[in-house]
C-alpha cells in the first residue's frame, strides 16, 4: 500500500485522470466505441446534419455499432486525404461517401478494400448502376444516395413547361438560361450526345466529343449564368431574373414547395442522374462492421426514409420501397436517366476541362 | 533621438518574430507552390514529385495569354477608376471637420468589414432587371421599361471598384491630410482657381503617392475571382477563377500553382516597370 503512495503519481496526475474518466462517462460512444465502432465520412454541412438526425442513431440502436460521423469536404480533397493516410496505414474513416469520378480515381491505386456482396444481403435490391466495381469484376463501392440534375424553369414566365433538353438550344431561350460552369459537374456533354446523337457512347471516340462540343457551343447565347454557385441561380430563377436552366430536382421541389414560382421537369431525354457510394478504405481494420453498415443502408425502408427526409433518390429498385407516387415523383423519375460518363473524367479530364473552359470563354 | 546602425547580433531581436511569421506564413507556402508548379500532375490520381515545364509550357498559349490580358486590364482599369475618385475624395475630406471625417472614415471602414460574397450579391440585386435601379429610373419616367445591367463587364468593374475604394481612400488620406495647406494658399495668392491650385500643386505634389495607391489597388485587384463570377460573363473571367478552378475543382494543383506563379512574375515585373519610369521621371 505505502509502495503505491510512494510511486510518485501527482495530484495533477489524478486530477487529469478524474478528469478523462468524468468526459468519458459524459460521451457514451467513447465508450461503446471501445467494442464496436465505424467512423463514417458523410459530406459536411447539410448531408452530415441529416444523416446524424435521421440515420446514424437508429443504426446505432438496429445494430450496437456506434457511428462517429466524420464531415468530408466534396471535390476531391477527401480523397487525397483518404489515399495519404491509406499509404500511412491510417483510416480517417472507415467508410466513406465518394462521388463516382473519385471512385475511380481511388480504383487505380487500389484504394477500396473489395465488399463481400455475400455479407450484403440487400445489395440485391439495388439497381446495377449502383454497384461500384474494379475492371476485374471485384465491388468497390455500393451506391449510397443518388440525386437529380433536370431542367429547371420559372413557372411565370414559361407557362408550358418544357418537355425536352432541345429546350437550351431553342432562339427562342436567348439570354435566358443559367447552367453549371464545369464540364465535370454539369454533364452537358452527355446531355448533348443523349438528345442529339442517340445516347452517351457517342462519346466514346475524340470525334464524338468534337461533335457533342460544336452542338454544345450553339447554346452558348442562350446562356446567361454559368454559375458554380448555387444560391446564384437559385435565386435568379424565383425572380424570373434567370427563367431557366439545370439544377437540383430535390432543391427546385423543395422552393415550389414553398410557394416559389419555379418547376422541375424531366425532360423525355431523362434528368441528369449522378450519385455518391459507400466506399471503404483498405486501411481500416473495422471491414465487418463496414459490411453490416452498407447492408443497413441498403435495405428498402432506409432508402425511402432517406428519400423523405434527405431528398435523395433510392438506389434500390422502386418496387422494393413503399415510397407513394407523389414522394417518389419528388426525388425521382421513371423515365430513364442520363447517367454521366464519369470515365471520361478520369481519363481525359485535363483535355475536356481544356476544352470546355475555351468554349465558354472564349 | 538618433537611430543608430544594429551593432550586436540582439539589436536584430525586435524582428526575429516578424520575420519568423513571414518565413513561415509566406516564404514557405511560396516556396511549396513554386516546387508543386514543376510536379507531374496524374491525371487518374493526384501529382508526384518531378522536375519538367509541361505545366508552364500548357499555360503560354494564345487563350490564357487573352485571359491573363484581360486580367491585367481589369485591375489597372479599377486601380485608375479608384484613384480619380478617391484622389478628389480624399482631398475634400481631409479639409472638413474633424467630426464629419470620422464619420465618412467609419462608414468607409465599415465597407471594408463586408466580404466578397456580400457585395457581389448585393450589386446582383442592385443591377437585376426584377430589383434593380433601373425599376427607379422606370418610376422616375427617365426610361420606359426595366432592364438587366448584368453579366456585363460594366458591373463587374462597378463592383471591383466599390469593394476597392476603401483601401484607396485610407492609403491617400495620411499623404493628403499632410500636405502642407500653405502650398494651396499661395497659388491662390498667386491667382489660381481652386482647380488649377488642386491640379498643379496638389496632384504633382502627391506624385508618389498616387503612384503608390495605383500600384496597391492593382494588386488587390488581380486577386480578385469572386466578382468577375458573380457580375460578369465567362469572357470577363479573370486568370484567378480559372486558377481556383484548376485547384479546387479540377485537382490539378501543378498547372493551378504554375499559372499563379505566372501571375506573381507578370505583377512584380509591371511594379517593377512602374518604379522605374517614376524613378526616371522624377530625374528628368
Amino acid at each position: 500500500m505505502t509502495d503505491i503512495l510512494k510511486s510518485g503519481v501527482s495530484r495533477r496526475a489524478v486530477l487529469g485522470a478524474g478528469l478523462a474518466g468524468v468526459s468519458m462517462l459524459a460521451m457514451p460512444s467513447i465508450l461503446r466505441a471501445q467494442d464496436k465502432s465505424l467512423k463514417v465520412g458523410v459530406y459536411g454541412g447539410y448531408f452530415k446534419d441529416s444523416f446524424d438526425k435521421n440515420i446514424f442513431p437508429e443504426f446505432t440502436k438496429a445494430t450496437g455499432i456506434a457511428v462517429e460521423s466524420v464531415a468530408e469536404p466534396t471535390g476531391e480533397a477527401w480523397l487525397v486525404q483518404l489515399e495519404q493516410a491509406a499509404k500511412a496505414g491510417q483510416a480517417p474513416a472507415d467508410v466513406s461517401m465518394m462521388s463516382q469520378v473519385a471512385m475511380l480515381k481511388g480504383q487505380a491505386t487500389e484504394l477500396w478494400a473489395p465488399l463481400d456482396t455475400a455479407k450484403i444481403k440487400n445489395a440485391s435490391n439495388l439497381l446495377d448502376r449502383f454497384v461500384n466495381k474494379y475492371p476485374d469484376g471485384r465491388i468497390a463501392g455500393i451506391g449510397a444516395v443518388s440525386w437529380y440534375i433536370t431542367l429547371v424553369t420559372n413557372t411565370d414566365v414559361y407557362k408550358e413547361a418544357p418537355t425536352s433538353w432541345e429546350a437550351l438550344w431553342d432562339p427562342a431561350n436567348a439570354d435566358k438560361l443559367g447552367l453549371l460552369a464545369l464540364v465535370s459537374n454539369s454533364f452537358l456533354l452527355e446531355v448533348t450526345a443523349k438528345t442529339y446523337f442517340g445516347g452517351t457512347n457517342a462519346l466514346d471516340t475524340d470525334e464524338g466529343l468534337e461533335k457533342a462540343f460544336a452542338k454544345l457551343a450553339e447554346v452558348k447565347p442562350n446562356v446567361r449564368l454559368w454559375y458554380r454557385d448555387e444560391a446564384q441561380f437559385e435565386q435568379s430563377l424565383k425572380s424570373g431574373e434567370i427563367p431557366m436552366g439545370q439544377y437540383y430536382h430535390d432543391v427546385t421541389g423543395l422552393a415550389a414547395a414553398d410557394g416559389n414560382p419555379v418547376r422541375s421537369t424531366f425532360p423525355k431525354e431523362g434528368g441528369i442522374q449522378d450519385s455518391g457510394c459507400w466506399a471503404l478504405s483498405r486501411a481500416s481494420e473495422k471491414v465487418e462492421e463496414a459490411h453490416v453498415f452498407i447492408d443497413y443502408m441498403s435495405q428498402p425502408s432506409i432508402q425511402a426514409i432517406l428519400s423523405r427526409k434527405v431528398g435523395t433518390a433510392p438506389t434500390v429498385k422502386r418496387e422494393v420501397t413503399d415510397l407513394t407516387d407523389a414522394e417518389f415523383a419528388a426525388v425521382s423519375s421513371d423515365i430513364e436517366p442520363i447517367i454521366p460518363r464519369y470515365d471520361l473524367y478520369q481519363t481525359k479530364s485535363d483535355w475536356l476541362n481544356q476544352k470546355w473552359t475555351e468554349l465558354i470563354v472564349g | 533621438m538618433r537611430r543608430e546602425k544594429p551593432q550586436k547580433l540582439l539589436d536584430y531581436a525586435p524582428i526575429v518574430f516578424p520575420a519568423a511569421m513571414l518565413i513561415v506564413f509566406f516564404v514557405i507556402p511560396f516556396a511549396t507552390m513554386i516546387a508543386v508548379s514543376f510536379f507531374q500532375r496524374e491525371q487518374a490520381g493526384f501529382y508526384t514529385p518531378a522536375f519538367q515545364f509541361a505545366n508552364y509550357e500548357r499555360f503560354l498559349s494564345l487563350f490564357f495569354a487573352n485571359v491573363l490580358g484581360f486580367s491585367l486590364m481589369l485591375a489597372i482599369a479599377v486601380a485608375i477608376c479608384c484613384v480619380l475618385l478617391a484622389l478628389p475624395f480624399t482631398y475634400l475630406l481631409a479639409r472638413m471637420s474633424r467630426k464629419a471625417q470620422i464619420v465618412w472614415l467609419v462608414a468607409l471602414l465599415s465597407v471594408l468589414s463586408l466580404s466578397e460574397v456580400i457585395i457581389g450579391f448585393a450589386w446582383s440585386t442592385l443591377l437585376s432587371r426584377t430589383a434593380g435601379i433601373t425599376n427607379l429610373l422606370v418610376a422616375a419616367g427617365i426610361m420606359t421599361e426595366a432592364k438587366a445591367l448584368l453579366p456585363s463587364f460594366g458591373a463587374v468593374l462597378t463592383g471591383m471598384v466599390y469593394q476597392a475604394f476603401p483601401y484607396t481612400v485610407l492609403v491617400l488620406y495620411p499623404a493628403i491630410v499632410r500636405l502642407d495647406p500653405t502650398l494651396t494658399e499661395a497659388a491662390r495668392t498667386l491667382g489660381a482657381s481652386p482647380l488649377k491650385a488642386f491640379f498643379t500643386v496638389v496632384v504633382p505634389a502627391l506624385r508618389n503617392t498616387i503612384t503608390a495607391t495605383l500600384i496597391m489597388v492593382f494588386i488587390f485587384a488581380l486577386g480578385s475571382y469572386l466578382l468577375p463570377q458573380l457580375l460578369g460573363r465567362p469572357q470577363h473571367w479573370t486568370l484567378s477563377v480559372l486558377i481556383t478552378d484548376q485547384a479546387i475543382y479540377q485537382s490539378n494543383m501543378p498547372f493551378a500553382a504554375a499559372m499563379a506563379v505566372f501571375l506573381v512574375l507578370v505583377t512584380l515585373g509591371l511594379v517593377a516597370l512602374t518604379v522605374i519610369a517614376g524613378r526616371k521621371g522624377e530625374a528628368a
